[in-house]
Formats: C-alpha cells, sequence, structure tokens
C-alpha cells in the first residue's frame, strides 16, 4: 500500500516538474507558466506555527551509537594474532547545560574480543570502559572559558602530522582502523581559554602527564631496538611513565589571532615524550624523556585552497648534546600543506613534513654497533584524496603516507557509506610498505590490515 | 563590489527575506529597469535586519522516496547596519551553522564568513575530535549537506555572473530570464525566477539544460510575516538528474537579535552560544 502510495507520489512529482514548464525552444522557456502565489503572499501571512522540541522531553541530552568492527592481518604475522579487530562497542554521551555551565559525559562501553586482558584502567582506556570525555564547560566571566576534566584536545595545522599538538594520540587505532575519531585519546586537564581584542591565549595543564596510547606489542608488532628486531606479543614493552601528581605535569599553551583570513598561532609546551622513546638500561624498560617544544603556525586561503605552514622546536632536555643513544635528539619540524577542491566533490590535500635531527653527527658516533641510523633527515609526503557520491551518502578516501628518506609508505583507503540517518557502514585497509624493518612504518609491514564496520547512530 | 542574486536561497529565503514593510518596493506605475530588480532582490533579501537566526529542518527524499533529515540552527550576522537602505552596495556577512541531526553529526558546526570580493573564509569544527578544521572554498554548485540545494543556492549566486533580461511583468510576478556569463562553470543554460512584484520574493526559479528542458526547479512553498518581515518558511527544490527533492522549514525565525559578531569565531565553534540555539 505504502509502496502504491509512493509510486503514485513520484508519478506526481515527475509529472508535477514537466508541467510546471513545458519544453520550450531556449529563451521562451516557461513564459506562459505562471505559479500560483504561495500561502501568505498576496493573502495575510498566518502566524509562525509552533516548533516540536529538538529532542525527547529528558532533563539532559542523550546521544550516541553502537558499532561492530571486525579487521584481518593481510598477511601472518609471527608476532601477533590473525585478527587485528574484534569489538562491539557503545558509546553513550550525556550533556547537560545550565546557564553558565555545561557538563559533559561520554563513554564508550566495548567488548575486546582480540585483547587476552580485560580489566579496566581508564586512564590507559582499557578494559571494558573508556571513558572519553567527563568535563565541565563554563564561562565565570565573558572573557574566560574554562573546561574542566577528562577532555580531547585539538590544535595545529596538520592533517594526521602533528607538530605543536603534543595531547595524547592512539596509534592503535588509526592502525587498526578504527573511527578516525579515536587517534585522539582523552586528557585528564584544565583548559583556560582567555579571549581578548589583541590576541587569545589557550593554556591547559595536565597535572599528571598522560603519554599518547602508544604500540606496545600487544595488537601491533614494530621494531624494537633492544631485540634487533620486529616484536609483538613476544616482548610487550615495559615501560616506565612519569606518573607524579603535580610533579610529572605536563604545559601546553597557544597564543593565536586571525588576521585578515590568516590564522596566526605561537605555541609552547612543557612535559615529555608522549611515547616511549627513551630507555632506562637499569630498568631496561622504556621511558618518557622530558621535552620542550616551542613553535608556530600560519593557515589561510592559498591558492584557491587552504594553506599552512608549521614549525617545531623539540628540545630534548635530557639530551642536549646530543650524544645520548637512550633518549631522542633535539629536532626540528616542519610542515607545509594545502588542500583543495579539484572538482565538484574531490579534493585534495597534499602535505610536505620535514623532520631534522639537530645533532645527528653526535648521535652517530655514540650509536651502539649494529643499531640502525635514521639519517640527519626524515622527509614525508602526504596525500589525501576524498570523493563524495551519491549525493554525499558515499564517501570514498585515500590518505597516503610516503617518505622518500625511509623507503617506506602507509595506505589508508576507505569508503564510508550512510544508509540513512542512522546507519551506516563502511570499509578500509591500512597498508604498509617498506623494505627495512626499523623505519616508521616499515617497521609496521606484518601488520598490514583489512577491517569492516557498521554503526548505529543515535 | 559584487552583489548577489537571490535564487532559491536556503538563507535568503529563510533568514533574510525581508523588507521594510509589505509594500515598500512596490512598482506598478513605470517598469523598473531589470538591473534594479536583480539588485533590489538581491540586497533586500540578504541584508534586511542586522542579523537573524532560524531551526531548519531539510527533508531530503531520493528517487526511490526514501528519505534522509538534516536539522541545523542558522545564526547570520551582517556587517552592514541595519539602515543600509535597499539599493546600497551590501557588505560582508558571517554564518554559523550548528547541526542537530542526524546523529553522527550532531554538534557539528560550519563557520562561514562570507566575502564579497573573494573567496568565502570557512571551518568546520568536529566536537569528536576537538578539531577546528579550515575548509577549500568549493565549486558554488556543490550540494549543501547531501541536499538537492547548491553551496551557491545557500550562499548566493553573483548577479556579475548572469546577463539579466525582464520578459515578463504579470499581475503578481517579474518574470526573469538569467543567462550565464561562463556556461562552462555551471550545468544549466539559463534559468527563469517568478518574482513576486511586492515583496521581491522569488516564488520560482527554473533551470533549462543544453535541450532547453527544464530539471531543476526551487518553489516557495509558504511565506509568512515575521517582525514585519515576509519570510519564506517553507521551500522546495527538485531536481530531475538527481531524482527527488528536498523541502527546507524553517522554524523559530527571528531577526535583530543582537547578535554579536565575536560569535563567528574559533571560540564559538569549541564552546557554542547555546542561549541562541535552543
Amino acid at each position: 500500500m505504502l509502496g502504491i502510495t509512493a509510486f503514485i507520489a513520484l508519478l506526481l512529482m515527475a509529472g508535477g516538474i514537466a508541467a510546471q514548464a513545458p519544453p520550450l525552444p531556449p529563451g521562451r522557456e516557461g513564459l506562459p507558466v505562471e505559479p500560483a502565489l504561495p500561502p501568505g503572499l498576496g493573502s495575510p501571512a498566518g502566524p509562525q506555527k509552533a516548533t516540536a522540541p529538538l529532542r525527547p522531553a529528558l532533563p539532559f541530552v542523550l546521544a550516541g551509537f553502537g558499532e561492530a568492527r571486525l579487521g584481518l592481518r593481510t598477511q601472518e604475522d609471527p608476532h601477533e594474532k590473525d585478527v587485528s579487530l574484534g569489538e562491539v562497542r557503545v558509546q553513550v554521551q550525556l550533556e547537560k547545560a545550565w546557564e553558565r555551565v555545561t557538563a559533559r559525559l561520554s563513554s564508550d562501553f566495548l567488548f575486546d574480543a582480540v585483547l587476552d586482558r580485560h580489566a579496566v584502567d581508564l586512564e590507559a582506556g582499557e578494559g571494558a570502559v573508556d571513558l572519553r570525555e567527563a568535563h565541565l564547560l563554563l564561562r565565570p566571566v565573558a572573557f574566560l572559558d574554562v573546561k574542566v576534566g577528562r577532555q580531547i584536545l585539538t590544535w595545529g595545522t596538520g592533517d594526521l602530522v602533528f607538530i605543536n599538538d603534543l595531547f595524547p594520540k592512539d596509534f592503535n587505532a588509526l592502525f587498526l582502523g578504527r573511527d578516525p575519531e579515536y587517534l585522539k585519546a582523552p586528557s585528564d586537564a584544565l583548559k583556560l581559554s582567555l579571549f581578548t581584542p589583541v590576541v587569545n591565549l589557550d593554556v591547559v595543564y595536565t597535572p599528571r602527564f598522560d603519554p599518547d596510547r602508544f604500540l606496545d606489542g600487544r595488537r601491533l608488532s614494530f621494531f624494537n631496538p633492544q631485540l634487533g628486531r620486529r616484536a609483538g606479543r613476544d616482548a610487550v614493552m615495559q615501560v616506565d611513565r612519569p606518573a607524579a601528581w603535580f610533579v610529572d605535569s605536563e604545559l601546553a599553551w597557544r597564543v593565536y589571532r586571525t588576521v585578515a583570513g590568516y590564522e596566526l598561532a605561537l605555541y609552547g609546551y612543557r612535559g615529555f615524550w608522549k611515547s616511549p622513546v627513551g630507555f632506562d638500561p637499569a630498568t631496561a624498560r622504556a621511558t618518557f624523556p622530558p621535552l620542550a617544544v616551542y613553535g608556530a603556525s600560519v593557515r589561510g586561503a592559498v591558492a584557491g585552497g587552504i594553506g599552512y605552514l608549521e614549525v617545531g622546536y623539540y628540545d630534548s632536555e635530557d639530551d642536549r648534546r646530543g650524544d645520548d643513544p637512550l633518549v631522542p635528539n633535539r629536532e626540528l619540524r616542519l610542515l607545509l600543506g594545502h588542500e583543495r577542491e579539484l572538482r565538484r566533490n574531490l579534493t585534495v590535500g597534499v602535505q610536505y613534513f620535514l623532520q631534522r635531527m639537530l645533532q645527528h653527527e653526535a648521535f652517530r658516533r655514540t650509536l651502539p654497533p649494529g643499531s640502525p641510523d635514521p639519517g640527519a633527515y626524515r622527509h614525508l609526503l602526504t596525500v589525501r584524496l576524498t570523493q563524495l557520491l551519491w549525493q554525499q551518502t558515499l564517501r570514498l578516501s585515500l590518505f597516503a603516507f610516503y617518505s622518500p628518506s625511509d623507503a617506506d609508505a602507509y595506505l589508508r583507503p576507505r569508503a564510508h557509506y550512510a544508509l540513512n540517518d542512522h546507519w551506516s557502514v563502511e570499509l578500509g585497509a591500512n597498508l604498509f610498505v617498506g623494505a627495512k624493518a626499523h623505519t616508521f612504518f616499515g617497521q609496521l609491514s606484518d601488520n598490514s590490515n583489512l577491517y569492516a564496520g557498521v554503526r548505529y547512530s543515535f | 563590489m559584487t552583489t548577489r542574486l537571490f535564487l532559491a536561497s536556503i538563507l535568503a529565503a529563510g533568514l533574510l527575506l525581508a523588507l521594510p514593510g509589505w509594500t515598500a518596493a512596490q512598482a506598478r506605475d513605470g517598469q523598473p529597469a531589470v538591473e534594479t530588480i536583480v539588485e533590489k532582490t538581491n540586497c533586500v533579501a540578504y541584508y534586511q535586519g542586522k542579523d537573524g537566526r532560524a531551526l531548519v529542518s531539510m527533508v531530503i527524499s531520493d528517487a526511490q522516496g526514501r528519505t534522509r533529515q538534516r536539522q541545523f540552527t542558522i545564526l547570520r550576522w551582517d556587517d552592514e547596519p541595519a539602515a543600509a537602505p535597499p539599493d546600497s552596495v551590501c557588505g560582508e556577512q558571517k554564518y554559523y551553522v550548528y547541526f542537530h541531526r542526524p546523529a553522527d553529526v550532531r554538534r557539528t558546526v560550519f563557520l562561514v564568513w562570507k566575502h564579497v570580493a573573494k573567496d568565502d573564509d570557512r571551518w568546520l569544527y568536529l566536537p569528536a575530535l576537538d578539531l577546528v578544521k579550515r575548509i577549500a572554498a568549493s565549486d558554488e554548485r556543490t550540494s549543501f549537506v547531501g541536499s538537492h540545494f547548491f553551496y551557491e543556492d545557500v550562499s548566493g549566486r553573483s548577479i556579475a555572473e548572469d546577463t539579466h533580461e525582464l520578459v515578463q511583468t504579470t499581475d503578481h510576478y517579474y518574470v526573469l530570464r538569467n543567462v550565464p556569463k561562463n556556461p562552462e562553470s555551471v550545468e544549466f543554460v539559463a534559468f527563469t525566477m517568478w518574482v513576486h512584484r511586492q515583496s521581491f520574493l522569488p516564488v520560482r526559479v527554473v533551470y533549462y539544460d543544453r535541450q532547453g528542458e527544464p530539471y531543476r526547479v526551487y518553489e516557495a512553498l509558504k511565506v509568512d510575516r515575521i517582525q514585519g518581515y515576509p519570510t519564506v518558511t517553507q521551500a522546495r527544490m527538485r531536481d530531475q538528474r538527481l531524482g527527488g527533492e528536498t523541502v527546507i522549514t524553517y522554524e523559530r525565525v527571528q531577526y535583530n537579535l543582537g547578535l554579536p559578531e565575536s560569535l563567528f569565531s574559533e571560540r564559538y565553534l569549541r564552546h557554542p552560544p547555546r542561549e541562541y540555539l535552543r
């Protein structure tokens, strides 16, 4: 019955268009066909009708999604399971706004079939509960916003490449094929945002160091410099995390303003390398050496698209001379990017990223024999292609990293289709290519995977 | 220096279309020049009231009759003071679009600084990542949020892009035929507008393809008078090439709220102004 009604409606619709203005030679189209005045024109307009409420009558906003994801390695990995991803997840978001305060809670409840341990660790985001957000957003005075609690933080200009954004990231989520929103891990922090007519200032204080959700071998295999080979579940990384409250803290700030459409920003950070890139031979554990970063960025309209430039100086405070092989050297990092629409519904973004080790000579001199030398310069090129199809319900994208200096690459093809306003499905892959076992993407080559997911949003 | 022609516009129809008085633009005696009609339609359409707000709902139906919904609040701010006469060259504008539906884009914000002489500045805020993304200017004839309306229908098409001819004046309408100066840049060869003579509201716009066939039709379905301004509160866009149609409805329309310009900034992307979004 519904089908017939819809069919008739369609017929009427199709007929309607034709009837409104019959085909005529160019220049004389539609002349005799005059539309009737719509209600409200010519006759007195009625009052605006009352509106249905935006949301069901709950005392708070309730939203979220449920999803299932499955991923498989495309090759055997001697150190990891064949199933790279197998999880069911429900995210529940609660939000309540008062006049000057908004409270927000967002938590994932998940079953992860790949991991062997399911104990909940809220700090590391492990186990059946992953608390993503739990914060208050306040405006105590007109020129100040305060956000306190567990929150996701992002700033800077790069696309999947970060210089001055030293907030925690989850590289497992990225490489395993979770939704892109999981690239960002939460911080337990206080964020003060000060707004003045001249510049704006953000200060983020994290009383206890929040590291990345780094690769530790449980899910992804990678090069272990101590073993001199790729390792995974056979040698799960043991780390010493700086964890003293108010001592092992992080401070990040940003000063920014927009001038004639160009966004200018200065950044600073004092804390620790976000992933365990140091090593302590006494404990045989990986460490997070102290780090300070100073940088700047500019972003704006360039050549029919958006251009951006970001630079950062990484001051590895425990290895200023560069001769400690167990602590990273100081670095300069630079990112240049451009994004534009190539044609209707097809967007192309390109980036060039440079990482320069500042005391490579000292590094090389003190490098233990047999250890690989990454070189003084790491060059990285990225391309992102995004094509929207079928009235933007189908999104095809490809993100490709290629490093000529490391001779490795990482490809992220992805297809996302919205079946309707609630259901969506996606298919994707994470493909790592590289000749050498120790380069950034090359070390991950046993982890190449395909994944599929289905999500219901509410 | 460009002014923009009002074309089946979402924003214009919902928010901006407003006249100081119902009959202020009457031109029954003596035919106004076509430029006057075009400019009046555009300027009056886009710059009445010094700001505005609407809760916008879109029902997008595809060729199979399946529907999708979009719901968002639009806030608009004009650089020009409200007292600017309709014939003046209209200034820059800022738009803040906060999405309520569908669920997967809830809390996403789209910010546009609309410029008259260069590409617009656009930002997108993705709340799950706390990411303020700058977006490249796109082809103006790209679908807006997957609907049958184009960005150009939303933000206006420059008058300078078409030649205009007044082909007929009826009791109710000025009928304008518009031909693009650069036909390669668009998918139509001409479009015809029925502009309501008293209100300067476009009531129907029909786009024609190279065979002279109509394939895309905009219609104003309902007009309400809000704070003295006649405002299109429901409209429809049908597109035979895509199949299906989008019906757009405006609710809670309000003008002259006294929106501060500072609201159209990164601060309010990250911290939405709830008092204006309810």
